[in-house]
């Protein structure tokens, strides 16, 4: 395959004799920049447009009653699995019945996940793979639940892949920005929600960081 | 209708007849401009967005090696392999001998065009390896052995009913009398057909609509899910695209994310954006153990270094397809090839000949939709003019034209000629009218009288009134 390889870089450079072109990124829109309440409220905003449920908790050790509170609304039932995360340590998930840790199967009903990022620019969250998480655990259950630190609301795409990369650490694996569940509009165009990944994100943002 | 470009006469007037399909035509194209334009409204910078958009793949194509290089690179740092194809024999060749060394049985497919191009279904089918599209409409259609006919919504030529037929036949365990009425009841009955090639598959096929040079990622845009899916849960991950897709930074693709879907279906941002990079790490919770990324040239190459090029800064949104008037009066199949519409037509020739596909060029009344749509601001009617220079040229038109173009340019070079022919060709329209003011035929011009009446020619000629009006 090596030939093939020669054979495709030599056309490419055949067919480009300059030097290299300087390339730069577009404009981040205005509705990627503003205060921290503003980007809240925006954020907010685009995951009531994108069809996401959410609530605030004052606290981290309040995260896993408002999960219970919201799971049981939502007459989930099945097993809950729940990524072993440092984030979610201290959130009380012991109220969630049923829960474990680790590594999703095809019987579980509900996950439960931190987020490196919620993105004010239109309602999105960026979630990542990694020792203590499966990627599949954003996509292979009902229902999905997203934790979201205030203090990782940002504004534009950017801001996130910022918190992600910051201080040079190297792309994890999977790295997903989810705005929504999962949808279709492949039958006659009528939108359907939840077609192989979760029929509903329920995201809770937790005013203060970690627990003392 | 023929997957044949060259039948494209035929295959148009098939589809005219067809009105099911003239019906889901008509909404796509009323609903999609009402839709793009209400979410172009909400983001004041996308014109902006759109040049910037078009430089970025501009300078991804002039330093398109270094890219692929860096990409390559990269990738290997992480784990993964590249393998590097001049055609869709090579390709298919190197799938089908990874799943043969992953020992695969099942292969869960992400929707990718390229894998349409390059014909893979077929080639791992013929290779033993059971090969499940799992996107909902590349499903149904795999299920009815039919080609997309939109770049995104891929069975819109299909209704409901069909859906629920196919999957009937298809579906053979599930009860005779459960219903299928409902789009819902469809989806849900392909979610759970779907969950089992997930988790039975050996091998997860996605394409890429990004490659990221500094960091070796490959980008998949998404709204169901099921390329994540494919992604996270067999054991190997094959990625299979187009040479021309490689970027330099992350920063460049979050740019095009922001015109994509807005493009593409009038969303703000897809459900799914996804960054893969490399294989599962070794302290990771889970994951692909292999990461293969397939490159495919296939005539991009040659393309990058003609005048078309700029084609290849395409991201495959489909809006030209969707608001073409040309596509929203015949729909995809009648193009006869992989990439129908504009862009298809601009590719089509490139892909597979000329002068299999001389027809599709000519399929535009050159209104400019296209391009007043596409996020990456592709002259798409220029790009179609130069194909049919190229066709003329090549002597692939048709005689009448050839001779009327010839008789039409010698007469044009001598004014009084062209004055005379003219006025003299006028008053026979007028004569062979009798004073009905149309004709309903005309000798040589069949085909247009066919469908309409020709008004003939009022008053004096042209260059007459303009003479008299400057009182000459």
């Amino acid at each position: 395959m090596s030939a093939a390889r020669d054979d495709i870089l030599a056309k490419i450079r055949a067919a480009n004799p300059g030097p290299a072109a300087e390339v730069a990124p577009g404009p981040i829109p205005a509705r990627g920049r503003g205060g921290p309440a503003e980007l809240r409220q925006r954020f907010y905003g685009g995951l009531d447009a994108a069809g996401v449920s959410h609530a605030t908790v004052k606290a981290r050790s309040e995260v896993g009653g408002e999960i219970e509170r919201f799971l049981r609304e939502l007459g989930a039932a099945g097993p809950v699995v729940a990524s072993e995360d440092p984030m979610l340590d201290g959130c009380g998930l012991d109220r969630v019945a049923g829960l474990r840790r680790g590594v999703p199967d095809a019987g579980d009903a509900v996950s439960i996940t931190g987020t490196v990022a919620g993105i004010a620019e239109t309602g999105t969250l960026m979630v990542r793979s990694g020792p203590d998480i499966a990627n599949a655990l954003h996509f292979l259950t009902d229902t999905h639940v997203a934790v979201v630190d205030a203090g990782c609301i940002v504004g534009a795409y950017e801001d996130a892949f910022a918190l992600l990369r910051a201080g040079g650490a190297p792309m994890p694996r999977n790295v997903t920005l989810i705005t929504g569940p999962s949808r279709s509009s492949d039958i006659e165009r009528i939108l359907q929600i939840g077609v192989h990944g979760p029929r509903t994100l329920h995201v809770v943002v937790c005013d203060a960081g970690p627990a003392a | 209708m023929q997957a044949d470009s060259a039948r494209f006469p035929e295959n148009v007037a098939a589809a005219r007849r067809d009105e099911t399909l003239l019906g889901a035509l008509h909404r796509l194209q009323r609903d999609a401009r009402a839709g793009r334009a209400e979410t172009v409204s909400k983001l004041p910078e996308f014109e902006a967005l759109r040049d910037a958009a078009r430089d970025i793949r501009n300078g991804a194509l002039a330093n398109l090696a270094g890219n692929l290089e860096r990409f390559e690179e990269n990738v290997v740092a992480n784990g993964g392999e590249v393998h590097w194809c001049r055609d869709a024999a090579e390709a298919c060749a190197a799938v089908a001998r990874i799943c043969r060394e992953a020992g695969a049985k099942t292969v869960a497919k992400g929707k990718s065009m390229v894998s349409e191009e390059i014909r893979l279904n077929a080639a791992l089918i013929d290779a033993g390896f059971d090969t499940v599209e799992t996107d909902l409409g590349e499903y149904v259609l795999q299920l009815r052995d039919e080609t997309p006919s939109h770049i995104v919504i891929p069975a819109i030529h299909l209704t409901k009913d069909q859906f629920a037929e196919t999957f009937r036949g298809a579906h053979d365990t599930l009860p005779e009398d459960r219903p299928l009425e409902e789009a819902r009841a469809i989806t849900d009955e392909a979610r759970g057909a779907l969950r089992d090639v997930f988790l039975r598959a050996d091998v997860g096929i996605t394409g890429a609509n990004f490659l990221i040079a500094e960091t070796g990622s490959v980008a998949i845009v998404t709204n169901e899910g099921n390329g994540d899916l494919a992604q996270s849960l067999p054991r190997t991950h094959v990625v299979v695209t187009g040479i021309e897709k490689a970027l330099g930074t992350v920063e460049e693709a979050l740019t095009l994310i922001r015109v994509l879907a807005r493009s593409a279906t009038g969303q703000e941002i897809s459900a799914y954006t996804t960054f893969a990079t490399g294989a599962k790490r070794a302290d990771d919770a889970a994951g692909p153990e292999n990461f293969h990324v397939v490159l495919v040239d296939n005539g991009r190459g040659d393309l990058l270094a003609g005048p078309k090029r700029e084609i290849l800064r395409c991201i495959r949104c489909g809006a030209c397809q969707t608001v073409c008037p040309v596509y929203g009066a015949v729909g995809g199949h009648a193009y006869g090839a992989v990439y129908a519409g504009p862009v298809g037509s601009v590719l089509t020739p490139a892909l597979s000949g000329l002068e299999k596909s001389k027809h599709l060029p000519e399929a535009s009344s050159f209104c400019g939709a296209c391009e007043g749509v596409c996020p990456v601001r592709i002259p798409l009617p220029r790009l179609l003019r130069m194909w049919r220079e190229d066709a003329f040229q090549a002597h692939l038109g048709p005689k009448v034209l050839r001779w009327g173009l010839f008789a039409w340019s010698t007469l044009t070079a001598w004014p009084w000629a062209y004055r005379t022919a003219g006025a003299i060709g006028g008053r026979m329209l007028r004569l062979m009218a009798m004073g009905r003011g149309r004709l309903t035929r005309l000798p040589f011009a069949g085909k247009w009288t066919g469908g309409r009446d020709l008004p003939v020619p009022e008053g004096g000629t042209f260059v007459g009134k303009w003479h008299r009006r400057r009182g000459k």
